[in-house]
């Protein structure tokens, strides 16, 4: 029997905990540069080394990200793709993976726009396995995170370096899944973390959640990627295979990821 | 409207007024606004803070602002009695820098170093880069390259004042996306820097502590009035970008249940064209720059641009509380065209010498309306909240006239 929503994820993360291995995060932006772009690249993900996929939806204002991912929604959008685009192309990629977990991540005021209860059936209709709401912190989600628990999904919250020792509690209060670790106050793909202060970053959040760690945000190189996997429990990237994808296509962003899996993979054999 | 609901202390301790407001932000930023959140409240209640705010307002500002019988107005539109609360006679042209003021205070208070503040019209914009330069705090101010070309008057005052002004090209290149980008650097810069919000909106706590900090003016309209005719007026009358300047002048007279309390929103080229930035007429509520509240958006959330002449309404959000004050019923909100807009422009430069902003031109055109409608009895006071020098070239334009 296969696992879905948070359970899917927890099935994962001790599969891969098992061969001490560190989760690679693949972001991609759904419908980035059009629908059918954008599926091929979601199926050749897992192909390519992605453990768990990390589906954007798109935003007119996304005031998290940098210009790569800014650029990459705009794409989307222009191209006419809405939210339940996205969710119906990763219903297609699920009717042929059941096992590779994935979420979504955006912004709140579509997911406010549908309804959260509506937006958590759809989720778990399109085989969706969880999500993480930017601009949505814990004093205001308990409408989506009822909605999520009722089907089983992960609501997945972030912390930052902002977010010290008095508030870490009220973050991973109620998760599910992984705790995100934004690994450097700033947008996306701007600045580069240090491996250092992300270690003890990593360990102070595991130890308060009891939860797996992923890290992300900055995030670019195959050689960066291996340094952050030895105390992380995932590395995310996304900028880059965003920016891969938009200037060279779809086999320049595979083999980015392919890269930079292999690198997260054989991070701790080779240390 | 049930009178207590209006009479309510708002907002709660969650930021809400009513289903409005909140505080959705990134988590990077959620300790900075807590930690602005507590700042604010002890600031507020320390006797030396408002006794240094009231100074500056009084020496700097120049406040108190006179009230004026707009008596050739009045006439031409035969009817009520309209005042004119002249907040346009404020040092930098505008209400805007009662809320600088306040905030860049706050920020000297805190600690911070580094100002940066986003701006549409560029009153906001040249009002914070004043008040940083008074108090010797480096500026950045994030401006959309729209708005860059229209109100140029406006970005070269901001360099002389030592700011730096920072084009923004995302999306409309206009307010939402420089806050957007204002958003961002902040998220960047978190030890060192205060983001000055320069309407009623944003995470709480700016929405409640802009409406403080601009509450002055009601409190001296209101006192004015009773002075000058001895009782309270009919209607207050404001323009609504994100409502900083109407909320400062509805708020002392929220309790005053028979004192008619109007917005009136920016309706571009007509709310039915779409062109407009009239977020109570033809928005829902949604999720933006921090609160719920009314918000130009399409069947997906989207946001949708807005469009005005006036580059300080073009903005597809409003403050949280007139989406509550909507929704009780205790305001009520109208709009103005941009073609409203240039011909009061006009009138009220021609009949009473005074050269507003468009903003308040917008203002203007429903005063009209209401002062017919009221009749000789009645008594309306209108903010007029910004002069329009920054927008003599726009004029022109428009006037087919090249200066
Ligand atoms: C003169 C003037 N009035 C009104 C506004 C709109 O802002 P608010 O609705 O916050 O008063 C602006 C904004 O730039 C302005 O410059």
């Amino acid at each position: 029997m296969t696992v879905t929503g948070a359970a899917r994820l927890e099935a994962r993360f001790a599969a891969l905990a098992a061969q001490d291995r560190a989760a690679f995060v693949a972001y991609v932006m759904g419908g980035d540069p059009g629908l059918g772009k954008s599926a091929q690249l979601l199926d050749g993900l897992p192909g390519a080394g992605t453990d768990i996929i990390e589906l954007g939806m798109p935003f007119s204002d996304p005031m998290a990200d940098g210009g790569a991912i800014q650029a990459a929604a705009l794409r989307s959008l222009n191209a006419g793709v809405r939210t339940n685009d996205v969710l119906k192309m990763a219903a297609k990629f699920r009717r042929t993976d059941t096992q590779t977990p994935m979420i979504v991540m955006g912004y709140y005021n579509p997911v406010h726009h549908m309804g959260c209860e509506a937006f958590a059936k759809a989720c778990h209709a399109s085989g969706i396995d969880g999500a993480i709401i930017v601009d949505l912190p814990p004093e205001e989600d308990a409408p989506l995170r009822d909605a999520f628990e009722e089907y089983g999904l992960a609501l997945i919250r972030l912390a930052t370096p902002t977010t010290d020792d008095q508030r870490l509690p009220t973050v991973v209060a109620n998760t599910r899944g992984f705790v995100y670790y934004v690994s450097v106050a700033g947008v996306t793909g701007a600045a580069v973390p240090d491996a250092d202060p992300v270690q003890k970053a990593v360990a102070r959040i595991r130890a308060a959640s009891g939860l797996p760690v992923a890290v992300g945000f900055g995030v670019r190189t195959p050689q960066k990627a291996a340094q952050i996997a030895l105390s992380a429990d995932a590395v995310v990237v996304g900028s880059a295979i965003v920016d891969a994808m938009a200037r060279n296509g779809i086999k320049e962003a595979l083999d980015l990821t392919r890269s930079l899996s292999d690198a997260v993979h054989t991070a701790r054999q080779q240390a | 409207m049930s009178t207590s609901e209006a009479k309510r202390i708002w907002p709660d301790a969650k930021g809400r007024f009513g289903a409005f407001g909140g505080r959705f932000v990134a988590e990077t930023l959620m300790p900075l606004v807590l930690e602005l959140e507590g700042a604010w409240d002890e600031a507020q209640r320390d006797p030396q803070f408002t006794a240094q705010m009231d100074e500056y307002l009084r020496d700097y500002v120049g406040r108190p602002s006179a009230i004026y019988f707009a008596e050739r107005l009045s006439e031409h539109f035969g009817g009520a009695k309209i005042w004119l609360k002249r907040d346009e006679l404020n040092h930098t042209g505008s209400h805007k820098i009662n809320n600088c003021l306040g905030q860049v205070l706050l920020a000297k208070r805190m600690g911070k170093t580094r100002i940066i503040a986003e701006t549409g019209a560029g009153q906001h914009g040249v009002a914070t880069a004043t008040v940083a330069a008074r108090f010797g705090l480096p500026c950045v101010v994030f401006m959309g390259a729209t708005d860059i070309e229209r109100q140029k008057p406006n970005v070269f005052r901001m360099k002389m004042l030592g700011a730096e002004v920072v084009p923004v090209t995302s999306g409309t290149g206009t307010l939402k996306d420089a806050m957007n980008d204002a958003l961002r650097d902040w998220v960047t810069n978190v030890d060192e820097t205060f983001y000055v919000i320069g309407t009623v909106a944003g995470p709480h706590p700016y929405p409640h502590m802009v409406r403080e900090f601009q509450s002055v003016i009601g409190r001296e309209a209101r006192a004015q009035i009773l002075e000058r005719e001895g009782r309270l007026p009919d209607a207050c009358v404001a323009c609504i970008g994100g409502g900083s300047n109407a909320m400062g002048l509805f708020h002392a007279f929220v309790p005053d249940e028979n004192v008619r309390l109007i917005g009136v929103e920016a309706a571009g080229k007509g709310i039915k064209t779409g062109q407009h930035a009239a977020s109570l007429a033809g928005g829902e509520p949604g999720v933006l720059h921090g609160n719920r509240t009314y918000l130009l958006q399409d069947d997906d959330g989207q946001i949708i641009d807005a469009h005005s002449i006036s580059a300080g309404l073009d903005y597809p959000g409003i403050g949280p509380e007139h989406a509550y004050l909507h929704d009780i019923g205790r305001a009520e909100y109208v709009s103005a065209t941009d073609e409203e807009a240039l011909e009061m422009f006009q009138l009220c430069t021609k009949l009473e010498g005074i050269i507003p902003a468009l903003e308040p031109a917008h203002a203007l055109a429903r005063v009209g309306d209401l002062a017919r409608e009221l009749g000789p009895q009645g008594l309306i006071v209108m903010n007029m909240c910004g002069r329009g020098d920054k927008d003599v070239f726009a004029i022109a334009n428009h006037l087919g006239v090249k200066i």
